[in-house]
């Protein structure tokens, strides 16, 4: 049957084992895209969509140390509102950037994140996060953290016969925020974005970068630069202004942006700034 | 070649055979099982013409592996219809009457994602109407008449007057 509707995790493995060289469908908003434009022609396919396992969105832990694991099926539609617009804001602001709400219904963090694309919306929060992924293969389960994950454009450290699973999310307590740049706020590809999530508890700042380098990146030196120099209480954080420029040109600095024809690399190093400094300015006093 | 496989549209059982494996539902609708309601314009879920409703969700069909929907409850804008030949459904009805309709290319797409939007919402904001209908292009409207239509259509679920006499009115330029 060359369309395998998997019903469970381990069907869909054991249906990967099987045909090693199998098209995995989740959403189909990426793949199908390829395949009605010729540019992919399956010879098999294990669409996963429907795995109920896959599909749960759940919160494991107390509010400290809390953390939201999201199903590989989950759709960027139920990422928009409930538990994730809650605990992880930033990841619902990316969700609804995604597509229109027709994509939205259909695509899923899980195919965001195995597509790997550098324009992934959810991929920069992710990051910013410090998210991890849980994978399933022939050899049992796996956990790989997100800034390890992405190996290139399009490519990943998922191994052959490897599904993900879900992703696991932090809950920090602390502003977050989600800036895209693109030609339109509806249906658009990012020309660049950027995430950032600043945790109250551990005082620390997270920033996420996407669409300005082969792969989401992030920005570690900027952010515990900031985090030593900003002033943290309970409830809010405090930032210099000289201190956000500094920040921003630091944010900049971590982009390895290239031409092409969405924007040039000049544009979008700047869009990086820009975002960053707004991003900080909005998240600390 | 995929194997036989039956899809569940407007209520009926369909039997695909002889299709290869990678034919998107909208295809399988429209050269396969005779539905041409979904338009196929730009085959990459841009353009919004194609929507349909899977198990009650809005999706486009152009993006949807047809031998993957087995088992889900299809409904496209054929299925929306009264039995009646040539009665159209409220949200349709509203589009006639308050000129949302130009070339038509467009509108089973947006009467899709009307009634996925109204069956949700039955009053929704302006701002919500038009996140609802970002994913479907109109080359002709300028969207001020669709917007008005779907006022009507939710006005008159809601109970409220009637909104026919506003069929000659110029679209919302708020």
């Amino acid at each position: 049957m060359p369309v395998i509707v998997a019903d469970s995790v381990e069907h869909a493995l054991a249906a990967l084992t099987e045909h090693p060289d199998a098209t995995v469908l989740a959403g189909g908003t990426d793949l199908m895209v390829e395949v009605n434009d010729g540019r992919r022609i399956p010879s098999q396919v294990i669409a996963v969509g429907r795995v109920a396992e896959l599909a749960g969105i759940r919160v494991d832990g107390h509010t400290q140390g809390a953390t939201i694991v999201i199903g590989a099926a989950a759709t960027f539609a139920r990422l928009e509102r409930g538990t994730v617009a809650e605990l992880a804001p930033a990841l619902a602001y990316a969700a609804r950037t995604v597509g229109s709400p027709q994509i939205r219904n259909a695509a899923t963090i899980g195919g965001n994140l195995a597509t790997a694309s550098p324009a992934g919306d959810s991929l920069p929060v992710l990051v910013a996060l410090g998210a991890t992924l849980e994978v399933a293969g022939p050899d049992g389960r796996r956990r790989i953290p997100i800034n390890e994950f992405f190996t290139g454009p399009k490519r990943s450290a998922l191994a052959p016969g490897e599904l993900v699973v879900a992703v696991h999310v932090p809950v920090r307590r602390g502003p977050q925020d989600y800036l895209k740049v693109g030609v339109r706020n509806a249906m658009v590809i990012a020309v660049a974005s950027l995430a950032i999530a600043v945790d109250l508890e551990a005082h620390s700042v997270g920033v996420g970068l996407g669409s300005v380098g082969p792969t989401p990146l992030a920005a570690p030196d900027a952010c515990e630069w900031i985090a030593d120099r900003a002033r943290w209480d309970t409830d809010h954080v405090t930032v210099d202004p000289g201190d956000a420029t500094e920040f921003a040109d630091r944010v900049a600095a971590a982009a390895r942006p290239i031409d092409d024809h969405r924007g040039t690399a000049e544009y979008r190093r700047n869009a990086v700034r820009v975002m960053a400094g707004r991003a900080l300015r909005r998240c600390a006093r | 070649m995929s194997e036989a496989y039956v899809l569940h549209v407007n209520g009926e059982e369909y039997a695909v055979a002889d299709a290869w494996l990678g034919e998107s539902l909208l295809y399988v609708l429209r050269e396969r099982l005779g539905f041409p309601g979904a338009k196929a314009g730009c085959e990459q879920g841009e353009c919004g013409s194609c929507s349909v409703l899977v198990d009650g969700v809005l999706v486009c069909a152009c993006l949807v592996l047809a031998a993957s929907a087995v088992d889900a409850e299809i409904v496209t804008v054929e299925g929306l219809q009264p039995a009646e030949r040539g009665a159209m459904s409220d949200v349709q009805r509203a589009f006639v009457e308050t000129g949302a309709v130009q070339c038509g290319f467009c509108t089973p797409g947006l009467i899709m994602a009307v009634h996925a939007l109204l069956d949700q919402d039955p009053e929704p904001s302006d701002l919500v109407v038009r996140e609802a209908i970002s994913g479907n292009l109109c080359r002709c409207t300028g969207y001020g008449r669709i917007l008005e239509a779907v006022e009507v259509a939710a006005r008159r679920r809601s109970g409220g007057p009637d909104g026919a006499g506003a069929g000659g009115a110029r679209g919302p330029g708020r």
